[in-house]
């Protein structure tokens, strides 16, 4: 198959697995089956393209002129190529992981569920690949409308009110800032295909660049920098399922992946470097991610807890590429992938929690390492990833990352690294002390919900889930190296 | 011969079909006798887009008497577009009609409603064909007088109130308009268009040309409901049978807008331009805050829509008040995208209230588990109008928001999307209340309104998404039609 049938395949797999979802949805089995199956294959597309894109061909396809001069195009680069895979082999260990946990948490309405999951799943492939900003545009508003059902997913007063939050920051940063943006840029330029070196270089002054820039920031509201981050906490409300694939992978490296995006084809490194801009992003990415990384502290629920650590981890993100530096990029791109193997692990293992013992507090974990030793060893490795301890990925990506800071020219936020991994530590490593350590030894204090003791694990299939992306964690520390060659190109390196 | 004479046929078909449809009396009849001809009138339509598409405007004189004597029928690009959406409109309401009239008005006047309803298809058309000065009013009165009528015959005894402040408003909009136009004819002696635009820079800067511009434009924006004269229009949508609601939303402030442009791009052009152009703007972009924050506090689902209509209106109006090619091309692209998508959502309604019999915004608990293909439909037609990508009503701010940023507008263009933002809210109401809040204990289990309303509201819904994934078409015809008026302006 040639690079452009693929890039339609990948494009539509999703879709119409999402309609025979549908169609198998009386039949439990048969549904899973074909979530399974849609995953596997779409995952099979994506990597396909990625030998042709690391030999440095660009494949490129037109879908449709949309308005004279605008087309929805796809091009495909490293960085869409990465995100692309990263979503798609997520999606099948997220499948696997949700069949045992919506089956075991007894969830309802699950034909509905898995249905939108697929729709999603499709939109961030078609952000993954967005050759102009319009189509990036066009497809990060749809992954915000189709993942609603998903946040609303219970139906009660609670997800209501989160739905709000939800749909009116994402919509609303991304209409008022993010659109707005984006027809000025368009006005100034006369396209908006994503272009190496930058399509504003020249095109606009010193200030119009920086207006511009935050405008695009603070608008890709999936980003999460504060003050536009409550949405991601609020979102916590869906199935764990969701907060793992969809709020700790798709939607919000969407929006870090579009930071990126945008900074590097439509400004391009050199006309930031040339302006302020990059100076204040990159400092409402340090506070985001200090401020957020001190919240997290105080949240006693475990989902919240690494809701906020997420909003800091993606400032890393945005700081990375706020240093528009070349290492920078090539570290904040990695951490893209870092990140997702990390933080999905960790939402795992909150969800086989939820399933196997129903406790969502941190402070009712004393001993649970005693009982579920498989989930509570997987979070600490997801936990060196997010601190970013080698054996883990994050290690790497977070070398890269400080090295873009020290050739930049704003040293300052060398100390935001070091404190950023202090803070991590200190919310993440407590809660596995406390559920190795804590609480009385005697087997009494680890009451099972049966009444019964001794080991009690989540359902296989969410272990599966579980060890599979724990390998992920630790296995992106190996890869790092060609992932860096990979994405290299991207930052002019 | 026959395709010479279309553009006569046009307006002649649908006045001589009224009368016959008193005749037949029997409702079904009636019904079929108002299909066929509107689905011919749509077809008439076609024809002549294409035609003005290959060769260039149309004029047509009526009886053969040449254009100063006689009237002059003439059909640009924009007359065209615009005759394309009324008729669509108009023959893909029909289907619908004939199960929601027959549940909404009494048997027997029900072929009244059909005469009144091709009467005013009529007139709406006929603005858009004609190119003199008083054969538009007469057509301006005879869809207006139509219109009274047909939202006199909904089945609240506030209907009648309702048609009543809108007759007398409509008529303070006519009387101004055939005012203005009188003192244009004393000054310049014809009522052609065409020649009035030759005419008018002669005398364009004595009083009483000054006073008829002003009191044309006031008398037409009274017909459009541009705020702050859109009083008549919630009560006149809300207590209208629900296919008179969605025909007249789709249509009629539509061709009163056209009949706005015609008038101040075609006739008038030039300096007297740019000073209404301002005061255009500030109305427009009022009544784009006051129609949005009115319509979030609503509790009747039609009266919502109606003030979000004269937002919308708003929307058109600022796009014609920039006088930029750019602009105009999105206040007339947005006529034909808001007139797709307000007919969905008005449809939509119309089906709910075929089956729960009300239109109050607490009765919808759970109505979007219900009836779900109704509901879904109202849902992707309300993303059109908050304008979300892949919807038509995105093409539409994509090109205001331009529009704005060309002319260096900044506070504009941000009040264009905040604006669109006060959609969300009025709309997530809805949607909040239909898929969030558990229907009544005692509600029955109830099945879709019949497939002859779901499938015009398909047809609605689907072009609504249509037109917004594949514009460059419509975009085409828009701007092209922009750039012909621009000519009149040019100095």
């Amino acid at each position: 198959m040639s690079a452009e049938t693929l890039i339609y395949a990948c494009l539509s797999v999703p879709l119409v697995g999402a309609a025979f979802i549908v169609l198998a949805g009386s039949y439990p089995n048969l549904r899973e089956a074909v979530t399974l199956c849609t995953a596997g294959f779409l995952f099979l597309c994506v990597a396909h393209l990625v030998p042709t894109v690391a030999s440095g061909f660009r494949p490129s396809i037109t879908l449709l002129e949309m308005l004279p001069g605008l087309s929805i195009a796809f091009t495909i680069e490293p960085l869409g190529m990465i995100f692309a895979c990263v979503a798609s082999f997520l999606w099948i260990v997220t499948s696997i992981y949700a069949i045992g946990y919506m089956r075991g948490h007894h969830e309802v309405n699950q034909t509905k569920f898995y249905f939108f999951f697929a729709i999603s799943i499709a939109a961030a492939i078609g952000v993954a690949f967005a050759g102009n900003m319009l189509t990036l545009f066009i497809f990060y508003e749809v992954l915000t409308l189709c993942t609603f059902p998903l946040v609303t997913h219970h139906g009660t007063d609670e997800t209501k009110k989160a739905g709000r939050i939800y749909l009116g920051i994402l919509i609303g940063t991304s209409i008022g800032f993010q659109l707005f943006a984006i027809v000025w840029t368009y006005v100034l330029t006369g396209t908006l295909d994503f272009t190496e070196g930058g399509i504003l270089a020249g095109k606009a002054d010193g200030p119009i660049i920086t207006i511009l820039l935050l405008l695009f920031m603070f608008g890709v509201g999936k980003a999460a920098l504060m003050p536009f981050h409550r949405w991601l906490p609020a979102a916590m409300v869906a199935p764990t399922p969701v907060s793992a694939l969809l709020h700790a992978v798709a939607v919000v490296k969407a929006g870090v992946f579009t930071v990126i995006k945008v900074i590097v084809y439509l400004f391009g490194l050199e006309t930031l470097n040339g302006s302020d801009g990059s100076l204040y992003l990159a400092i409402i990415a340090g506070a985001t991610l200090l401020i957020s990384a001190v919240i997290a502290f105080r949240k006693d629920n475990l989902k919240a807890r690494l809701a906020y650590s997420t909003i800091s981890q993606l400032s890393y993100i945005v700081l990375g590429a706020a240093m528009a530096t070349g290492a920078g990029i090539v570290g904040a791109s990695m951490h893209i992938v870092m990140h997702a193997t990390a933080k999905i692990t960790l939402f795992f293992c909150a969800g086989a929690i939820l399933v196997a013992s129903h406790k969502t507090e941190i402070s009712q974990l004393d001993g649970i390492g005693r009982r579920m030793p498989i989930t509570m060893g997987c979070f600490l490795i997801g936990c060196l990833g997010i601190i970013g301890i080698p054996p883990a990925g994050g290690a790497l990506s977070k070398w890269y990352l400080m090295m873009g800071t020290a050739e930049s020219d704003h040293l300052i936020f060398m100390f935001v690294w070091m404190g950023s991994s202090l803070l991590s530590a200190g919310y993440l490593l407590p809660i596995v002390l406390r559920a190795f350590y804590s609480g009385s030894k005697t087997k009494a204090s680890v009451q099972s919900k049966g009444g019964g003791t001794g080991i009690q694990e989540a359902p296989a299939l969410c272990l599966i889930g579980i060890c599979t992306a724990s390998v992920l964690t630790i296995g992106a520390f190996f890869i790092a190296d060609d992932l860096a060659g990979f994405l290299s190109p991207i930052a002019g390196m | 011969m026959l395709m010479l004479n279309l553009p006569a046929l046009q307006v002649v078909l649908p006045l001589i079909a009224a009368p016959i449809c008193l005749l037949l009396r029997r409702s079904d009849w009636a019904w079929l006798w108002a299909t066929i001809v509107t689905w011919c009138c749509l077809g008439i339509a076609i024809c002549l887009l294409s035609k003005v598409l290959s060769t260039g405007a149309i004029s047509y004189p009526i009886g053969d008497w040449a254009a100063p004597i006689g009237i002059e029928y003439k059909i640009d690009l924009l007359s065209a577009f615009l005759l394309v959406i009324v008729s669509s409109i108009g023959a893909v309401v029909l289907p619908y009609a004939h199960a929601s009239v027959s549940s909404e008005i009494p048997e027997a006047r029900i072929y009244l409603f059909y005469t009144m309803y091709l009467l005013c298809l009529c007139g709406l058309l006929g603005i858009a064909v004609t190119g003199d000065a008083f054969n538009l009013f007469v057509f301006l009165e005879i869809s207006s007088l139509s219109s009274y009528v047909l939202i006199s015959m909904g089945r609240y005894r506030r209907s009648l109130t309702a048609a009543y402040r809108y007759l007398i408003m409509g008529t303070v909009g006519a009387t101004f308009y055939i005012i203005g136009v009188g003192m244009m004819y004393m000054m310049t002696g014809t009522l052609n268009m065409s020649d009035l635009a030759n005419r008018i820079p002669a005398v364009e800067d004595t009083r009483t040309i000054q006073v008829a511009i002003a009191f044309i434009v006031v008398g037409l924006s009274l017909k459009l409901a541009i705020f702050p004269l859109h009083m008549w229009l919630p009560n006149a949508y809300t207590f209208a049978p629900s296919v008179v609601t969605v025909f007249l939303a789709a249509t009629a402030t539509k061709v009163a807008v056209y009949a706005l442009l015609r008038m101040i791009f075609t006739v008038f052009g030039g300096d007297p331009l740019f000073v209404i152009g301002e005061i255009l703007m500030i109305l427009s972009v009022a009544a784009m805050f006051v129609g949005s924050l009115v319509a979030i506090y609503q509790t009747n689902i039609k009266r919502m829509l109606a003030y979000s209509s004269i937002a919308q209106i708003g929307y058109m109006v600022l796009g014609i008040s920039f006088i930029t090619t750019t602009g105009l091309a999105g206040g007339i692209i947005h006529l034909f995208n808001h007139a797709l998508v307000k007919g969905a959502l008005f449809m939509a309604v119309g089906g709910m209230f075929f089956r729960i019999a009300s239109v109050r915004l607490d009765d919808m608990a759970g109505i979007g588990k219900r009836i779900p293909i109704t509901t879904g439909c109202f849902v992707v037609a309300g993303l059109g109008l908050i304008g979300v990508p892949l919807t038509a009503g995105f093409i539409s701010k994509w090109y205001l928001v331009s529009a704005a940023l060309e002319k260096d507008m900044w506070l504009i263009a941000v009040l264009i999307l905040v604006s669109s933002l006060l959609a969300v809210i009025y709309i997530w109401r809805v949607v909040e209340v239909a898929y969030f809040r558990a229907p009544p204990k005692r509600a029955a289990v109830m099945s879709e309104p019949p497939l002859s309303m779901l499938i015009p509201l398909f047809i609605l819904t689907g072009a609504s998404i249509y037109f917004g994934i594949d514009a460059s078409r419509t975009i085409d015809i828009a701007m092209a039609a922009a750039n012909f008026l621009m000519t009149g302006v040019a100095q």
